[in-house]
């Protein structure tokens, strides 16, 4: 088994163990913890995909290395959006539950002076 | 949390292993570094937040089932990963075709740039969106204010001095890190990067402020690359044979003149997306 399989198998049972994370757990931040275990998974395929295309005297094939990089910038957008939005929640209605029937508090000072 | 920053940085050494010392920089100071501030610093305001009560955990029959789910997954992408096309499907011989035309050396700054560059125009584009949706998560009274905590220097802590000795050799790495990368692994991203770290610490250790997000400044050094990298992808259809075409003799000094306030701009962008959204108000 060459070194390439064996990152892909790991990159497999990443993408399954993010993927129960996201599915089981129920506080948001670590719904957020597992999305990136997801997408740390899916970009290690995309690198076992490109050290398989090494070719034309590269090591690797640097279409999907860069698209790894890409893909990285976008995951921390991502991730920093998604916390942004759970701290507002946090703030408003005193806690971080995705419940919908969580008791929310309102807040009703924020368009007012 | 900081169990996710030493994942980060595993990963980065498959990725050395894996012939990628591109984004295994990437890997280190973005994926693990930056992101892992991000969570370290929400779970500890999050801290206060009562721990979810019983009910909300998932049901046994619910855990068994996605278990099984993922399980499946993950055999479906082993299957793939063992089975995969012999030989394998290659692009690099195209990103070396076009390597020759931008008189670049680095082939993945050379795909980042030039073979791909809409990708990268694009993903900038999404930086800045981001951005905007975290500042107009801020209350409408604090728009246009400060974003983050407001840090006081001490000049007696740790961290302070920590800054003041770190944060120039710092921007001097990163500002390395971003120009080597038109020969070797590095590049504007991993750059960026490093000089947005080095901006998050001076502000957590209080040696600069945040400066509000309304000031004028601001908002051209943000827009700035991405403004450039337009400019010169539509100058393309002019003097090139069309949109982020370049012609072959300026290729490599019209690359530049996109990446140097690119850097810029993604540093700028990144570090305020850590800072968050506005939370304080300058007095008047």
């Amino acid at each position: 088994m060459s070194a390439a399989t064996l990152y892909g198998l790991c990159s497999a049972a990443l993408v399954g163990l993010g993927l129960y994370g996201l599915i089981v757990q129920p506080e948001p931040l670590r719904k957020v913890l597992a999305f990136n275990l997801i997408g740390g998974g899916v970009f290690l395929l995309l690198g076992v995909v490109a050290r398989r295309g090494a070719a034309a005297g590269l090591a690797g094939d640097p279409v999907p290395q860069a698209l790894v990089i890409t893909g990285l910038v976008v995951a921390f957008a991502a991730t920093a959006l998604a916390l942004a939005l759970l701290l507002r929640l946090f703030e408003d209605s005193g806690q971080a539950s995705l419940r919908s029937d969580a008791p929310a508090r309102l807040p009703m000072d924020d368009n007012q002076p | 949390m900081a169990g996710f920053v030493a994942y980060g940085l595993l990963l980065a050494l498959v990725w050395v292993r894996l012939a990628a010392p591109d984004v295994a920089l990437t890997e280190a100071a973005l994926g693990s570094g930056l992101t892992g501030g991000l969570l370290v610093g929400a779970s500890t305001r999050l801290r206060r937040s009562e721990p979810s009560p019983a009910r909300e955990a998932a049901s046994a029959t619910l855990r068994r089932a996605a278990a099984g789910l993922c399980v499946l997954v993950s055999a479906g992408l082993a299957a793939i990963v063992v089975l995969f096309a012999e030989p394998a499907p290659t692009l690099a011989p195209q990103a070396v075709a076009s390597l020759a035309a931008t008189g670049l050396g680095n082939p993945v700054t050379a795909v980042l740039m030039a073979y791909r560059a809409i990708d990268t125009l694009l993903e900038v584009v999404v930086l800045l969106l981001a951005l905007i949706g975290i500042w107009s998560l801020a209350p409408d009274r604090l728009w246009g204010g400060l974003p983050g905590r407001l840090h006081r220097a001490d000049p007696n802590r740790m961290l302070t001095f920590v800054a003041q000795l770190l944060v120039p050799i710092g921007i001097l790495i990163g500002l390395h890190i971003f120009w080597v990368g038109s020969v070797a692994p590095g590049g504007e991203f991993q750059g960026a990067t490093v000089l947005a770290a080095m901006g998050i610490l001076a502000m957590m250790a209080g040696l600069v402020r945040t400066p509000p997000i309304s000031r004028q400044w601001l908002r051209l050094l943000l827009i700035a690359g991405p403004a450039v990298f337009v400019t010169v992808g539509l100058a393309g259809f002019a003097i090139a044979a069309g949109f982020l075409a370049y012609p072959p003799q300026y290729a490599k000094l019209l690359i530049v003149v996109i990446e140097v306030p690119l850097t810029l701009s993604i540093a700028a962008m990144l570090a305020l997306m850590v800072a968050g959204a506005s939370e304080w108000i300058l007095q008047r």
